[in-house]
């Protein structure tokens, strides 16, 4: 029984996946208008509420890695031109471009009628949307996120953001799908994004449990995919985390543990937060090799780059362009290192996790910079030892087993010898 | 008596270290790391335990018999080994001699092989008796092949048994010699070591009862990259980076930093006051900067990897080498040649650019503190151990260096002590 509903969630997500491609499939005969935008400071509700399609180039790359079609795509991209150490997700979307722009689904992907690009923190973002704009020609729009670089939004970058989307971001919009603005309809997107985002956090939350019933990074990463792509806002959403919180709070009522690749987790060694990305084209390679530890990731920052909502940040119909502007100024990517390091210093106390790893990503440079600071800065307040590996997005030929199983398993061994004060 | 032992399985050599009860080193073992780890583990703990033994040999006459007879008796008993695996070399070139030549060819073969052991027998005795026999590396297959190698070339003769149909013989058999557990414990040969020198009764008695000491293993750990090979459970693998903190911290207590050069990884690791790991780096997915590198080195010099580390430390003025990556070292090296820099000056900088790697480790893992110890078998390398002496010096001052003759048995070492916990 409680398998059926746990697949019920699952089997939800995948039809709405599918039906929100096979739209953008369609879309150059239904005349549905199209905008590409990133995760971090994804503008969906205000998209949506014109009735355009969101089409998120990330999602595309990392889904190409997850199907290992990535190389190929990077393969491509490089006889273009662009060099090795560039990210990999730029590669990536390039070369599915390049090869006839096939999204992860199998379907066509439409071109844009606009690129909307939201400046949350990382510079290759602009430069990701020259080159799109050098392809395909369509109007681009720069919406600047002032950078979070004293800890805090200020009002007066709340001020600048919407006035932004007031004076640029909405009438671009408004030129591209022949709509006018409506903003009833974008409070009613923002209520219904606040519920589905209360269930995410209570999902994420479950975690606290022990044993936790949920993966906070390898199994989040499926959790958040509705609500960082196209979803917010829609009654799909709301249905969606709705019934992952119901089949979540079940498991938790069992006394149950994740499903990881090889089966459930219930015995469950270390409680682990992890800070960055997972690498995609390994992914369940990688996650096994924690599953096998009997580790299970109670909290990740990575399942917070297209919102933080368990600080208590909910999207508020009441002021809805005030409240897109403080959820993208938000974004894991635009907080400072010391508003990074105090959130993962929380979630070590909140969640009582036993360690904290870093996955370092070898071609994000957005990420990286700063990652070994963090680590002894939060050793030092936490007393909890740091791990380090590295791998890439998804780049196959950056990611070496032995080395990283290799990394993983000596750090759960200097956890149990730390537990045990092992004194030979 | 019981005893445990630790086994390191790495890339290049795989090493067995046994303790006593009071964790007193009691036996050593090491050979190389061939295709077969199973093998490698097994050789290497058979010849752990005969050391063991002559080290109880050693204890049980202590003040009474010495060290140069129990020396004689050590090199008698290695001489004893290796006659036994040069006869079933021999058998077994024999059988292939059947097996694979023509009628014509196989006597005049036969004919050959007979000279050849002969003299190789000969020679071994006359290296038992030398007082001062030349150094040589101990693992059989290079003793053997050079030996087999020069003779060859001496007596082949071209119109007939050809120089490659000799060679051919012996690539073909010494893997099987090697790969096929033949018995060269210490009771299959210590008595015919015992004739050999002539029974001296000062020790005789005491070989007697130091042969019939029954070895209880109590436990066993095992280590490096291998490991998974071993028929031990879980919990009796070690990561190789807890078993070179805690094997470093043993040999030198006040050890807080260990830096572990090994075949291809390079770990630089931070441990406590009881030698438990707080903290490590690892090397990325590329061996550059590890013991790998300075064996394309060798080759591409054309040298034994042993002549390596004495020819640098005859340099002048240490060329700068920028490349740590194995291809673009070589490359580098010949275009040092061919303007005329010294050979000892360019290996002497890429000896240095070896550490220069190591260090930008050793800072990621926190630094270098007092006292440093340096591991693995790189540690063996007089050019590297003054390089990094030096690096060392240069960026974190007066630091007390430790570097252990025993360096390379620092995993194993660590794996024992873990063995001791594990039993007790
Ligand atoms: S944040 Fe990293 S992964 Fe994302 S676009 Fe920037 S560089 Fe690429």
């Amino acid at each position: 029984m409680s398998d059926v509903q746990k697949d019920r969630s699952m089997v939800l997500q995948k039809q709405m996946i599918a039906r929100h491609f096979e739209r953008l499939e369609k879309a150059p005969e239904t005349g549905e208008p199209v905008v590409y935008t990133f995760v971090p400071g994804n503008l969906t509700e205000l998209i949506r509420s014109f009735g355009a399609l969101p089409v998120l180039p990330e999602i595309n790359a990392l889904q190409s890695g997850m199907r290992k079609r990535s190389g190929d795509f990077i393969n491509e991209a490089e006889k273009s031109g662009h060099s090795e150490d560039v990210c990999t997700y730029v590669k990536c979307d390039i070369g599915m471009l390049k090869s006839g722009n096939i999204g992860p689904t199998g379907t066509r992907l439409p071109k844009p009628d606009l690129l909307l690009l939201s400046y949350t923190g990382c510079y290759t973002f602009m430069k990701w949307f020259e080159l799109l704009r050098e392809e395909y020609d369509c109007p681009t729009v720069f919406f600047q996120v002032p950078y979070q670089g004293d800890g805090a939004i200020e009002p007066q970058h709340k001020e600048y953001m919407v006035k932004q989307l007031r004076d640029e971001v909405i009438p671009a919009l408004e030129k591209v799908t022949g709509k006018k603005y409506d903003e009833d309809r974008l409070k009613e997107m923002l209520a219904l994004s606040a519920q589905a985002e209360e269930d995410l956090v209570a999902v994420l939350q479950s975690a606290k449990n022990k044993p936790s019933p949920i993966d906070a990074y390898f199994g989040a990463v499926y959790y958040v995919g509705p609500i960082f792509s196209a979803f917010r806002g829609t009654p799909e959403g709301v249905e969606y985390y709705k019934e992952l919180r119901r089949e979540v709070e079940q498991r938790v009522a069992e006394g149950r543990g994740p499903i990881t690749p090889d089966g459930p987790l219930d015995d469950q060694k270390y409680r682990i937060v992890v800070e960055g990305p997972p690498n995609w084209t390994h992914f369940r390679d990688f996650w096994r090799m924690f599953a096998e530890e009997g580790a299970v990731v109670v909290a990740s920052t990575y399942t917070k780059v297209g919102g933080v909502y368990d600080f208590g940040f909910r999207h508020d119909p009441n002021d809805p362009l005030g409240t897109l502007a403080e959820y993208c100024a938000g974004c894991y990517t635009n907080i400072n290192l010391p508003g990074r390091i105090a959130m993962i210093e929380r979630y070590i106390r909140d969640y009582d996790a036993d360690g904290f790893i870093i996955n370092s990503v070898k071609s994000c440079n957005s990420f990286s910079a700063g990652q070994l600071m963090m680590v002894r800065e939060i050793e030092r307040r936490t007393g909890i030892p740091g791990g380090f590996i590295e791998s890439d997005l998804v780049d196959p030929r950056y990611f070496s087993a032995a080395n990283i199983k290799n990394r993983l398993e000596s750090y759960f061994q200097m956890i149990d010898a730390r537990r045990m004060g092992v004194s030979a | 008596m019981r005893c445990v032992i630790g086994i390191d399985l790495g890339s290049t050599t795989t090493k067995a270290v046994i303790l006593d009860e009071e964790r007193r080193v009691l036996g050593r073992g090491i050979t190389n790391s061939r295709s077969n780890y199973d093998l490698a583990a097994a050789v290497a703990r058979s010849e752990a335990y005969v050391t063991a033994r002559f080290n109880l040999l050693r204890r049980e006459v202590a003040g009474r018999v010495d060290d140069a007879m129990l020396e004689r008796l050590r090199r008698a008993f290695k001489l004893e080994q290796t006659l036994h695996q040069l006869r079933r070399l021999r058998e077994l070139i024999d059988e292939e001699i059947d097996r694979s030549h023509e009628n014509g060819l196989r006597r005049p073969l036969k004919d050959a092989i007979a000279t050849m052991f002969e003299r190789i027998e000969r020679e071994e005795e006359e290296r038992f008796a030398d007082p001062n026999p030349p150094k040589r590396s101990d693992f059989f297959r290079d003793a053997a092949g050079s030996a087999f190698n020069r003779i060859a070339e001496e007596i082949a003769d071209p119109t007939g048994v050809t120089f490659d149909m000799l060679l051919g013989l012996y690539d073909k058999c010494i893997i099987r010699v090697e790969n096929e557990p033949l018995e060269l414990g210490f009771r299959d040969h210590i008595g015919a070591a015992l004739e050999r020198i002539g029974r001296p009764p000062e020790i005789a008695g005491a070989v007697d009862r130091v042969a019939r000491v029954e070895l209880e293993e109590a436990a066993s750990v095992g280590t490096g990259y291998g490991r998974a090979r071993l028929p031990f459970p879980k919990e009796q693998i070690r990561s190789e980076i807890l078993c070179h903190g805690l094997g470093a911290h043993a040999m030198f207590p006040g050890t807080r930093t260990v830096l572990d050069i090994g075949g291809q990884d390079t770990k630089a690791i931070q441990v406590d006051e009881n030698g438990i790991v707080t903290s490590f780096q690892m090397n990325d997915r590329c061996a550059a900067g590890c013991g790998r590198y300075l064996g394309y080195i060798a080759d591409e010099m054309n040298i034994g990897l042993h002549e390596l580390g004495p020819l640098a430390s005859k340099c002048h003025r240490c060329v700068k080498i920028n490349s740590t990556c194995t291809v673009f070292a070589g490359a580098e090296l010949r275009e040092r040649l061919s303007l005329g820099e010294r050979r000892e000056d360019i290996l002497a900088g890429l000896h240095r650019a070896i550490v220069v790697r190591a260090m930008s480790l050793l800072a990621r893992s926190g630094g270098v503190f007092n006292e440093f110890t340096f591991t693995g078998g790189v540690a063996k390398n007089e050019a590297a151990v003054r390089a990094l002496r030096e690096l060392v010096h240069e960026n974190y001052g007066d630091i007390s260096m430790n570097v252990s003759p025993d360096s390379i048995y620092t995993g194993a070492y660590g794996a024992a002590l873990f063995a001791h916990e594990v039993a007790n």
